[in-house]
């Protein structure tokens, strides 16, 4: 039997943390794209279209994110649309981004003063160009921090991703710690690489914020 | 051929899956009652005066909130055993489970006992009243008061987190889902059934919170 050492596992996990990487990214853009366009329809003011963002919204934040990924693993196939891993893994990261990033911004977008609707509608804009270059931009200033904040979770998020068997860090330590026998230094090891990522995202954050607050006061 | 939907299939496993929402709510209950408890001492130990144990509190919370929840599961279930501490699927869920949400509601915790007012806390020293009652009659009532929605939430993502507790073979939810899959093969079905369970349990769970932070904070007599 071959012996593994620290560097061999540190090594594979490090190969399989490309993916957790990859699949964040993928997932958060993708997910901020259609937050932004939820976000839009939720403002623009037809209220079945409000209600309907406002149930997308609270079917995500209350639902487990596993649960997800099962229906569209195991649902898509159903409808002739055959899904890797990995596909299945992408939407359902995407779509339960989106829908916490679309509360995040409502808030934010919630935030920017009344009275800068009510001027810029004086001085006859329309819904999109009072977004374009009064709302959106007073409205990403508060956030920035809530933002990067978020994308921690979609990290975390991702290691769940491993039980519909997408190869990421996760999956990659189990497979480690079949072979090897050693889980209390493997998983030990993925929460660290986990730590690497997250970390500093998290106190990237945290500076944001207070120089949000710095600002305002 | 188009997919014939059988949502009957999985009558028959009704029971698996009640005792699945019994497990769950156990997880919840056990995680959120001793998490958001632990949640208040790391908080109380975050203003600590002795810099060691706050330094300690400050990395706990950190490793806890950058590291995913499933990870900290195997590290617990698979990885414990190593060190000789042996636990059963339900007591790894469990600690699991408090754990994360402590460290979560430490922070919240702390946020909440930060808006006191430092008069408030300046006119209990007055009084002579020493650290402790300061904390139990002046700073962690008004404390909570503020910060319940925020806890309440983190308290629901908690209990829809347990789901991933069936990979440790802890038989919640999840696990029953899982489990009746294998039988009927109606994967598609039980998910769709159990996740509007979920919806439910989180919905419920949200208003049970909401009715007991007004009970807790509404009352005008002192406890």
């Amino acid at each position: 039997m071959p012996e593994f050492t620290l560097w061999d596992i540190v090594y594979n996990l490090l190969l399989a943390a490309r993916w957790t990487v990859l699949l964040s990214l993928v997932a958060f853009v993708m997910g901020g794209f259609v937050a932004l366009v939820l976000l839009l329809v939720r403002t623009a003011g037809n209220p079945w279209a409000m209600r309907l963002v406002r149930g997308y919204v609270e079917l995500f934040q209350g639902t487990p994110l596993l649960m997800q990924l099962f229906i569209l693993f195991f649902g898509l196939p159903l409808i002739g649309i055959d899904v890797s891993p990995w596909i299945a893994a992408m939407l359902g990261l995407t779509l339960f981004t989106s829908a916490f990033l679309t509360e995040i911004w409502r808030g934010c977008v919630e935030s920017v003063n009344k009275g800068q609707w009510e001027a810029s509608a004086t001085l006859g804009m329309n819904f999109t160009q009072q977004m374009r270059y009064i709302i959106l931009p007073q409205a990403l200033r508060i956030a920035v921090a809530p933002t990067v904040g978020f994308s921690v979770q979609v990290v975390k998020g991702t290691a769940v991703t491993s039980i519909i068997g997408f190869v990421e860090l996760t999956k990659a330590g189990t497979m480690i710690t079949n072979a090897t026998y050693a889980p209390f230094t493997v998983y030990g090891c993925v929460a660290v690489l986990y730590f690497v990522i997250c970390y500093p995202l998290s106190l990237y954050a945290r500076r944001l914020e207070g120089k949000l607050h710095n600002v305002s006061r | 051929m188009a997919y014939q939907f059988d949502f009957g299939s999985i009558l028959p496993h009704w029971k698996l899956l009640l005792d699945g929402v019994v497990l769950t709510t156990e997880l919840a209950a056990v995680g959120a009652v001793a998490g958001v408890g632990l949640g208040i001492l790391g908080a109380w130990a975050r203003s600590s005066r002795i810099p060691v144990i706050s330094q300690i509190v400050a990395v706990y919370v950190e490793l806890i909130r950058n590291t995913p929840f499933l990870v900290q599961l195997f590290f617990i279930f698979f990885g414990l055993p190593a060190l000789g501490v042996k636990l059963s699927e339900f007591q790894a869920a469990a600690l699991a489970m408090v754990i994360n949400l402590g460290a979560y509601s430490t922070e919240i915790v702390r946020a909440g006992i930060q808006a006191i007012p430092q008069g408030q806390i300046e006119a209990a020293q007055s009084l002579a009243m020493n650290r402790v009652q300061i904390f139990r009659y002046i700073v962690i009532r008004p404390a909570l008061k503020k910060i319940w929605p925020a806890l309440s939430s983190q308290v629901v993502i908690v209990m829809l987190g347990s789901s991933v507790c069936s990979q440790i073979a802890a038989e919640e939810l999840t696990f029953a889902a899982n489990y009746i899959q294998g039988m009927n093969f109606r994967a598609f079905e039980v998910y769709f059934v159990t996740t509007g369970m979920y919806l439910v349990m989180s919905i419920v769970l949200r208003q049970i919170l909401k009715i007991f932070g007004n009970f807790l904070f509404e009352r005008r007599h002192h406890a």
